[in-house]
């Protein structure tokens, strides 16, 4: 085993009295609590009235749901990639056949049931990353609340609630192609 | 070296095959399988999916005048190698020949077919069912472009098209390798399918007024390389990387065709042929293959049930109702009801739908009582020319190994007759519904009984009239050995958990026989396995022992009888039609 040596610093006589390091602490502790009494700064965010929602950063990811596109066509054909990828186990899908009267008939695949439990879910993305269909995104919901177990989970009409409609995805369904 | 064997070098490596031997054999052999879509070892060759193209050689021949080739040391000629692909899955190896698998050249070639194969294909995994299990996805891997290079528009074909009650045709997703309409011609001999059109526009289509409607119409979508055919019933029911493969054996007759049950937690959601070649080749019969769903829903017995004796007033017409148990009490109940009997009162109705090892454990509980009367219940039906036997039980020549029985069945109506005498008060009815009209009890019959216990997988008509009703295992659910009608000894596995809290049958049976006070120190399938074979003289002189079963079974005794198809098959591989 490697021997690692570990320089300590040479302390000053008045860093080893401690003293002076306690009274620069109590300083800054103290500037703060004057500055907030006479209203300069602001540290606390009065949460659910104040929310984070205007700072958050492009790429940051929340709650998982399935979208629309602007066709009004459920995007996710059911191939169950990212029940399959998903690392813990939080996807749920049931597949069922499109019935031939319906406009979109010819994607022969949509979910049946649709259940992403948010309390084994873990917000890696990787569910958006694998859909070939650029159907499931992360969204920015970050507040995923419930007093149930059975309301933690999100089922298909609870998914497409979050992720309503998406424009300019890919059209590989259309009739066109 | 031996005359029938030749000397054949592949990718470098000098090998000896029989003569007559296909190209793609031999490289199966030599471990250089080739990818391929049309050839299937059980069908004819016609050679036109051309993926399975490989570099041929061949020693010079000389020009009059010419010096002769001279031979190496080791006394192989030289190859001169061949410009142009051959297809190796049509053609038959030669002495002193050369293959090369993995030059610059094949890699060329099969990419070229490749990509043509993709040219017209709608790309559409994400809801096909052959996904995970595809031969295109499989080669694109090893052949495939990443992209494609076709600029022009995709030929339109028929798409999610009936093809017959089973069946789903999607021509856009077919390679054209005509799997399906040689399985049609040659095994299930009803040629229904055909090709229709030229060229890329190609179809695959049913003969007019005809539909894909035979027995045997799933097993094109088991040799469908690609998506073009699916399974209505397993259609979008489950991706198939999801589910678990166990090997067991199809229990619909007596044939006893080797299956693969695929399962994801617990529940059955496809069952699959598996290649068995002195039992059903490659295939199986639709009826048998879709009958699992049978096995799964309500009707299914998940708690042990006893009727409780003699409310005031309850008589056969007029029973008390059921109410759930524990196994031991259940088990235990039955027991001293059944020491109650005088041995000659009691009569045991077995089913030949039992394994061996639970017939064994019916025999021990017939010594445990000293019972005489002992039968199963004899089940015919039609038999089919091919892989559907007559005999729909799937082990009554274990019945009659394991049982001693001559003729089995011909014990029931001395059972009949005892109950109507009354000398009968007591029956145990194991895997049998007694009312059925095979087995051919009526309720009068089975209401003048003192104790009725059955011993079911789902609910019918004598569980009902059953005072003691326990709660037993498919064959999905257990494991042990059957007899098919050739005589082969096979294994059954579990490949799923039986419901709720409903037992594996040699378990209940195992348990009876110990609150009877017979102990027996059994714990494992292998144990009473072991026991059987201890016991049986034709397993003790065979020697086998659960281990030794394997995948394949083993053949155990000569019954006379031969399975059709395997006879078929076998004269077809004579005249060179099969390889396999």
């Amino acid at each position: 085993m490697a021997t690692v040596v570990v320089k300590r610093p040479k302390l000053s006589l008045a860093e080893k009295l401690y003293l002076p390091a306690l009274l620069g602490g109590l300083r800054i502790t103290l500037g703060h609590a004057i500055r907030i009494l006479r209203g300069r700064t602001k540290v606390t965010m009065q949460y659910p009235e104040e929310r984070w929602d205007s700072h958050m950063p492009e790429h940051y990811r929340g709650a998982p749901a399935l979208v629309t596109d602007e066709h009004g066509r459920e995007r996710c054909v059911a191939c169950q990639l990212c029940e399959f990828i998903c690392p813990p186990r939080a996807i749920t899908i049931k597949p069922e056949e499109i019935p031939s009267d319906d406009p979109w008939a010819k994607v022969e695949k949509r979910p049946r049931a649709f259940d992403i439990d948010m309390i084994r879910c873990i917000y890696c993305g990787m569910c958006e990353e694998v859909c070939p269909e650029q159907a499931i995104f992360l969204r920015k919901d970050y507040a995923i609340t419930g007093l149930t177990r059975g309301e933690m989970v999100h089922d298909k009409s609870k998914l497409y609630q979050i992720g309503g409609v998406r424009k300019g995805l890919v059209n590989k369904w259309n009739p066109l192609k | 070296m031996s005359d029938s064997l030749i000397d054949v070098q592949i990718d470098g490596k000098w090998m000896q095959f029989p003569k007559g031997t296909r190209m793609i054999e031999a490289l199966r052999e030599a471990g250089k399988l080739p990818p391929h879509y049309c050839y299937h070892p059980k069908l004819s060759s016609p050679g036109n999916c051309r993926m399975c193209l490989i570099e041929m050689g061949m020693p010079p021949r000389p020009a009059p005048g010419q010096d002769p080739p001279e031979k190496d040391q080791d006394g192989h000629l030289p190859i001169q190698w061949m410009p142009r692909p051959v297809i190796s899955c049509a053609n038959t190896v030669a002495p002193n020949m050369g293959i090369r698998t993995d030059s610059e050249k094949v890699v060329e070639w099969r990419n070229g077919v490749m990509e043509f194969l993709l040219a017209n294909h709608p790309l559409d995994c994400p809801i096909c069912d052959q996904a995970g299990e595809c031969r295109l996805q499989e080669f694109s891997v090893g052949h495939g472009r990443g992209h494609s290079r076709f600029r022009e528009q995709k030929v339109k074909k028929p798409k999610n098209v009936p093809v017959g009650p089973a069946v789903r045709l999607d021509v856009e997703r077919c390679v054209m390798c005509s799997r399906c309409i040689r399985f049609c011609d040659e095994v299930v001999e009803d040629p229904v399918l055909g090709f229709t059109d030229r060229g890329s526009h190609t179809v695959l289509d049913v003969h007019p007024g005809r539909e894909l409607d035979q027995n045997y119409a799933l097993n094109t979508v088991d040799i469908c390389p690609v998506g073009a055919l699916t399974s209505n019933d397993f259609r979008f029911q489950m991706r198939v990387w999801f589910l678990k493969e166990t090997n067991t054996i199809d229990v619909n007759c007596g044939t006893g065709c080797n299956i693969v049950v695929w399962t994801r937690g617990n529940e059955i959601y496809r069952i699959t042929p598996r290649r068995n070649d002195e039992v059903n080749s490659t295939w199986m019969p639709d009826s048998h293959r879709l009958s699992f769903h049978a096995l799964q829903g309500d009707h299914r017995l998940t708690e042990p049930l006893l009727r409780d004796p003699a409310a005031p007033g309850a008589g056969a017409t007029n029973p008390s109702p059921h109410r759930v148990a524990q196994w031991p009490e259940a088990i235990g109940r039955l027991a001293l009801e059944l020491k109650g009997f005088e041995p000659g009162e009691i009569a045991i109705v077995a089913s030949a739908r039992m394994t061996n090892e639970e017939l064994y454990l019916a025999r021990k509980l017939r010594a445990a009582l000293g019972v005489g009367l002992l039968d199963v219940v004899p089940r015919q039906g039609e038999a089919d020319e091919l892989l559907i036997s007559a005999d729909r039980n799937p082990n009554t020549e274990g019945a009659k190994l394991v049982l001693g029985l001559k003729t089995p069945g011909s014990g029931l109506n001395a059972i009949r007759q005892g109950i109507a005498d009354g000398r009968i008060k007591a029956v145990l009815a194991l895997q049998e519904d007694l009312l059925s009209q095979q087995a051919g009890f009526t309720s009068e019959q089975l209401g003048k009984l003192d104790l009725l216990a059955s011993l079911h997988l789902a609910t019918n008509d004598t569980a009902g009239a059953a005072h003691v009703v326990l709660p037993g295992a498919s064959f999905a659910e257990k494991s042990g050995t059957m007899i098919n009608v050739s005589g082969r000894l096979q294994k059954l596995n579990r490949a799923i958990q039986p419901p709720g809290r409903a037992m594996d049958d040699w378990e209940i049976l195992r348990d009876l026989i110990q609150a009877l006070g017979a102990g027996n120190g059994l714990y494992q399938i292998s144990e009473v396995f072991k026991a059987m074979a201890d016991d049986l003289e034709t397993l003790r002189e065979e020697g086998i022992g659960w281990a030794d079963i394997g995948d394949l079974g083993h053949p155990l005794i000569d019954t006379g009888v031969r399975i059709p198809l395997i006879e078929k098959e076998r004269r077809r591989r004579e005249h060179g039609h099969i390889t396999g």
